[in-house]
């Protein structure tokens, strides 16, 4: 049985959520509840504020809260090129069927700071499709965009992303493709000169370009039933007959409603395949 | 000694780190295949490599041993293991999620974020277990378990290949018991008897 303060808790985080879709239209009413209060409690903590009820008070009425809260509600950590086998698989296996098109497009849903689209890129120009690909990094947080869009990453991370993009097959060295200094790992801009940024929700937004492929990593954990199945159903408006979709290693399309819409291209790794006919 | 009021769910945690399988192998073949109850297990595992303790344990136990999926509802008679690289939460709902927020302590999955979740879900019907250790994660996900009414429990520390789990646990988890291993299953085969 819970005790009844915890039972308020509950109350009062609705309540914040709710205040923040109302007021902001950033809307967290559907995402997975135990993740998204440890993260506000985090904040809670971090503004000062006794109960969540004094957070939603600041939330409400004091200007630029918004922009401070949203880090604590869309923290996504990754690493580049971050299970190696899944980056294999797209090279080995995925690519090969993207040559035959003559342009592409690729959307990383959910791109958090960008360690992804940076890996997708290198990938991409390995193998000697970048020039004909458009690729689309989209979040909620322009934060994390920005973020994204510099791409910087502290050097010390550099180890484990150099070892990543080897067990992914790299077909040249990471070194290549960053500059160091005061500590930091600074990516080459040409790797998002074909790169969009851009601030979409996966929650409210609509689909915005026909894909051959998109990767949206860890996103849809977060997610309750009801808005994984929307965020699928955007990719699967979005993606091509054919087209391929690949999720994190922990997630499934196994009990969403549109599971009859793909094929498990790869099991192990998590890649679909959209169905091929009308 | 029964902590869970009426008939509302209960669950065991158990955190456990260096020297865990050893340790958690004089406790889990212990539980019974109809223990009445789910255990859910956040072992410090390398980020890198696939887990293998679920497999591990499913041979040597008579409860049913898997590795935790996301959304999947927890069932009694059933042992989760965290899968590496990821954090396990407990749902207000009883299900399980899945996430991969920063680590805590240097680790994901962390002890202290399935106990802090399942003491919020679980409230008085749960036990938390502190094992064999080498850093301090756990043990205010420990005391949480204890502030929400339910039971405390930890390695007596002489006995653990880690002594920095259970002693950190010990000191910030007031209402704790330490026990050595078999006692441990000898007091969730209590608390939890099989009808």
């Amino acid at each position: 049985m819970k005790n009844s303060t915890t039972e308020t808790e509950e109350i009062e985080l609705q309540l914040l959520l709710e205040a923040i879709y109302r007021k902001y239209q950033y809307d967290f009413r559907d995402y997975s509840p135990a993740s998204i209060k440890r993260r506000l409690m985090q904040a809670k903590d971090h503004f000062g504020c006794s109960s969540f009820s004094q957070l939603q008070h600041q939330a409400l009425h004091e200007p630029d809260s918004i922009s401070r809260l949203l880090p604590f509600l869309t923290v996504q950590v990754s690493d580049m090129f971050r299970d190696p086998s899944y980056f294999r698989s797209l090279r080995e296996k995925v690519i090969p069927h993207l040559k035959t098109y003559p342009s592409l497009k690729v959307w990383i849903a959910g791109c958090s700071a960008g360690e992804e689209l940076y890996s997708l890129a290198i990938l991409f120009r390995e193998e000697g499709l970048e020039s004909r690909t458009i690729f689309y990094a989209t979040d909620i947080n322009s934060a994390a965009l920005e973020k994204a869009e510099a791409g910087v990453y502290d050097l010390d991370r550099l180890a484990l992303f150099t070892e990543n993009h080897r067990r992914s097959g790299g077909k040249s060295s990471l070194s290549d493709y960053y500059s160091t200094g005061y500590g930091r790992a600074i990516f080459d801009k040409s790797l998002r000169q074909r790169t969009v940024f851009s601030d979409h929700s996966l929650v409210s937004d609509a689909v915005f370009a026909e894909t051959q492929l998109i990767s949206c990593r860890n996103v849809l954990i977060y997610f309750n039933r009801d808005l994984q199945d929307r965020a699928v159903g955007l990719f699967n408006e979005s993606l091509v007959r054919k087209g391929f979709l690949g999720i994190g290693s922990k997630e499934s399309l196994r009990f969403s409603a549109h599971a009859d819409d793909f094929t498990e291209f790869d099991r192990e790794e998590r890649i679909y395949q959209k169905r091929g006919e009308a | 000694m029964k902590t869970g009021s009426d008939d509302s769910p209960r669950a065991v945690v158990i955190g456990a780190s260096v020297g865990a399988i050893d340790a958690l192998t004089s406790i889990l073949p212990l539980l019974p295949a109809e223990f009445p109850a789910p255990v859910l297990v956040v072992v410090h595992v390398p980020a890198d490599r696939k887990s293998m303790l679920a497999d591990l344990f499913n041979d040597r136990c008579g409860m049913r041993v898997k590795e935790a999926e996301d959304k999947e509802i927890i069932e009694a008679g059933t042992v989760y293991f965290a899968p590496s690289d990821y954090h396990l939460l407990v749902e207000p709902d009883f299900s399980i999620s899945l996430s991969s927020d920063e680590p805590v302590h240097y680790s994901r999955p962390a002890i202290d974020v399935l106990f802090e979740t399942a003491a919020d879900a679980y409230g008085d019907g749960l036990v938390g277990v502190i094992l064999t250790g080498a850093n301090r994660d756990g043990a205010n996900g420990l005391r949480q378990v204890a502030d929400e009414g339910g039971l405390a429990l930890v390695q007596a520390p002489y006995t653990a290949e880690g002594q920095t789990m259970p002693n950190s646990a010990l000191a910030t988890c007031a209402t704790a018991r330490a026990l050595t291993l078999p006692q441990i299953a000898e007091a969730l085969n209590q608390e939890f008897p099989i009808h």
